[in-house]
């Protein structure tokens, strides 16, 4: 196990953990404005990658075309989700809302899976296989493609957050209450974050259904999602981001190092413990609000 | 009027305190015991081996569920773990040699013990970071399970189920299992009944609606989200060495993974938070209603002649199912048991319901 092997191993795990980033800023938008902790993220990656497949194979479209159709079909999504499943359960306890993503994560897989079928398909978007060198580093191109489009997205948002209806999510996000007492529509602002959060879901899945394919295995990002997501304070964007870096390295570097020992498959392990570990010691993360549920 | 209370004085206080003071809920309760000592002669075989003995287990893990979830308000996501080291510890006593009834108690036992470190996390955290805490210990004990040959043999190994000797005697046949499988779930039903009555059961509720509130009282929620844990620990543990037993007949980390744990979920919101007979129709309605309307579509798509694919048939039963949890949820969030005690609240009183107001 020489030091370069580490270090080319850590710095692609990077780059795929800012494609982790992308699942984890989807569950954080939404989080943000209204505090439901989506577990229905992986499945709607699954579903933005579906999407783009169908608009790009079946109708023919090119890829150009595709994205951009998947994108607005998935953001009508998101808010019909919203608008039909969560919010009348506003106001219940956390265990109905948890209960509610989930089951709409078991139906929205069921439902891809019936209509597309469970076998896995490839999605083509025109990055080259040719090898790339950062110095004596062989870098994998999909996840530095799929770096630059999150930090692009990343950008986006925080000039987004900046602008008149940016500013009015923040508020819907400080304090729902408040928002509404002074004529903010928070109904219209949560669908809004839905809506953005179905965007980077497509994104996430557009990107890594060119990295591993398109199929059902595409839900279970949810749980490094959700891990980056924890790590990074689940309503702090640039949280997402640095954790999705940390996570995605230390992912990477670890299984490197456990996999020859335990005989594969320790990546699972590895998230599964990084997120025991943040709640534990530190459950609001690393930019999170402090006030959180602890005893 | 079918409930009558018309006539009903009590007398004593233990009569007063009875679990069914209602004769008619006597009656129905008689008939069903009836019903239940008697079904080997009374359903098919397949009937009986297949949806009445998985029916009575999974309501058995069910009400363990319920205990942590519905009463003392605590999110476990990974109760199938918990039920899977019941089942290996119960699997492998009983192929080293220790007799059938020591081996599932030391599977609960056991179970016990690793379901005390869920409590740990539920110790230190609440709401959405237990559940997702609890969720990670969920794969990382299926990943023990399945990575550690000691326990499964080998990766996707499957172990076979010793047979089954109750006191000395071999339990084989189809009847005999059903009988031993619905003695536990009555076991635990009873449990469950009067654990509502007792001190542990005001706690955990006392503990669930706030439990800085029942510190304020003298209810130390420490101690008693131990107890519930370590209780409901014991009794999935145990179901999942009776699954094993009782109707798999081998055990393989993939009947205990993370979908086992929300389709566990599932009928517990379902059946309704904290409803023991709520907790008999979730598990009924989540493990028999997805394949009934598939038999169902497929019957129909017959009978309108279109052909619906074999891959399409084989992933409507998911959907069913994530669609059932979502209605649930929007149109009746008490779930099944609340639609029962609608319906036995209007009979209560049925053709004078205008009294109550």
């Amino acid at each position: 196990m020489d030091l370069s092997y580490l270090l080319e191993l850590g710095v692609n795990g990077a780059l795929a953990g800012l494609m982790y980033s992308l699942v984890a800023m989807g569950v954080v938008l939404v989080y943000k404005s209204s505090s439901v902790p989506n577990l229905a993220q992986g499945a709607l990656t699954m579903l933005g990658a579906y999407m783009v497949l169908f608009f790009s194979t079946s109708l023919g479209l090119s890829m150009w075309l595709a994205v951009p159709l998947a994108i607005v079909s998935m953001m009508g999504m998101g808010m019909g989700i919203e608008r039909v499943a969560l919010r009348p359960l506003a106001g219940r306890p956390i265990v109905m809302i948890l209960m509610m993503t989930l089951g709409l994560d078991i139906f929205l897989r069921a439902l891809a899976m019936t209509i597309w079928g469970g076998s896995g398909r490839p999605m083509r978007i025109g990055i080259s296989d040719d090898p790339m060198f950062l110095g004596p580093l062989l870098i994998n191109r999909a996840y530095a493609v799929g770096a630059v489009v999150t930090l692009v997205l990343f950008a986006v948002f925080v000039f987004f957050f900046q602008t008149r209806r940016g500013v009015v999510l923040r508020a819907i996000a400080d304090d729902y209450m408040a928002s509404w007492s002074v004529g903010i529509s928070v109904e219209r602002g949560v669908a809004l974050s839905w809506a953005m959060s179905s965007l980077v879901a497509t994104a996430a899945g557009v990107l890594w259904g060119s990295v591993q394919g398109v199929d059902q295995s595409l839900a279970l990002l949810l749980l490094k999602g959700i891990t980056v997501a924890v790590l990074g304070g689940m309503d702090s964007l640039g949280g997402a981001i640095l954790a999705g870096l940390v996570l995605g390295a230390i992912e990477s570097m670890a299984s490197g190092v456990l996999d020859p020992i335990l005989g594969g498959g320790s990546r699972e392990l590895v998230v599964a413990v990084a997120l025991i570990v943040t709640i534990m010691i530190r459950p609001h993360g690393l930019f999170g609000r402090h006030d959180i549920e602890r005893l | 009027m079918l409930f009558r209370q018309a006539g009903v004085f009590h007398t004593h206080y233990a009569a007063d305190r009875g679990l069914f003071p209602i004769p008619a809920d006597r009656f129905m309760i008689g008939a069903l015991l009836v019903f239940f000592a008697l079904a080997p002669l009374l359903v098919s075989s397949l009937a009986l081996s297949s949806y009445l003995v998985p029916w009575l287990v999974w309501t058995a893990a069910t009400l363990g569920l319920n205990l942590i979830l519905g009463w003392a308000g605590q999110f476990h996501f990974g109760y199938a773990a918990v039920m899977g080291i019941g089942a290996y510890s119960a699997v492998h006593g009983v192929r080293h040699g220790i007799p059938w009834e020591i081996s599932v108690l030391l599977a609960g036992g056991m179970a016990t013990l690793i379901g005390v470190v869920f409590a740990f996390a539920a110790l230190r955290v609440k709401g959405l970071y237990l559940a997702l805490s609890t969720l990670a210990l969920q794969f990382i004990m299926d990943w023990v399970i399945a990575h550690v040959p000691a326990i499964s043999g080998g990766v996707s190994a499957t172990l076979q189920a010793p047979a089954m000797t109750l006191l000395g005697t071999n339990v084989t046949s189809e009847a005999a299992l059903y009988y031993v499988a619905l003695a536990w779930c009555l076991f635990v039903t009873v449990f469950m009944l009067n654990l509502k009555r007792t001190a542990l059961g005001r706690a955990l509720v006392a503990v669930r609606e706030k439990d800085f509130a029942a510190a304020v009282i003298g209810v130390q929620s420490f101690y008693y989200k131990l107890v519930a844990f370590a209780t409901s620990s014991f009794i999935g543990g145990v179901s999942g060495a009776m699954l094993i037993f009782t109707f798999y007949h081998a055990v393989t980390p993939e009947q205990f993974s993370i979908n086992v744990s929300i389709e566990l979920l599932a009928m517990v919101i379902v059946g309704g938070l904290g409803s023991i007979i709520g907790s008999w129709f979730g598990a009924a309605f989540i493990l028999l209603m997805p394949s009934q309307i598939n038999h169902f579509i497929a019957w129909g798509a017959k009978l309108l002649g279109m052909s619906v694919g074999d891959e399409t048939l084989a992933h409507i039963p998911h959907v069913i199912y994530g669609a059932m949890i979502m209605l649930f949820l929007i149109l009746e969030p008490m779930g099944l048991g609340k639609l029962y005690s609608n319906v036995r609240n209007y009979l209560l009183l049925w053709p004078f319901g205008y009294s109550r107001k």
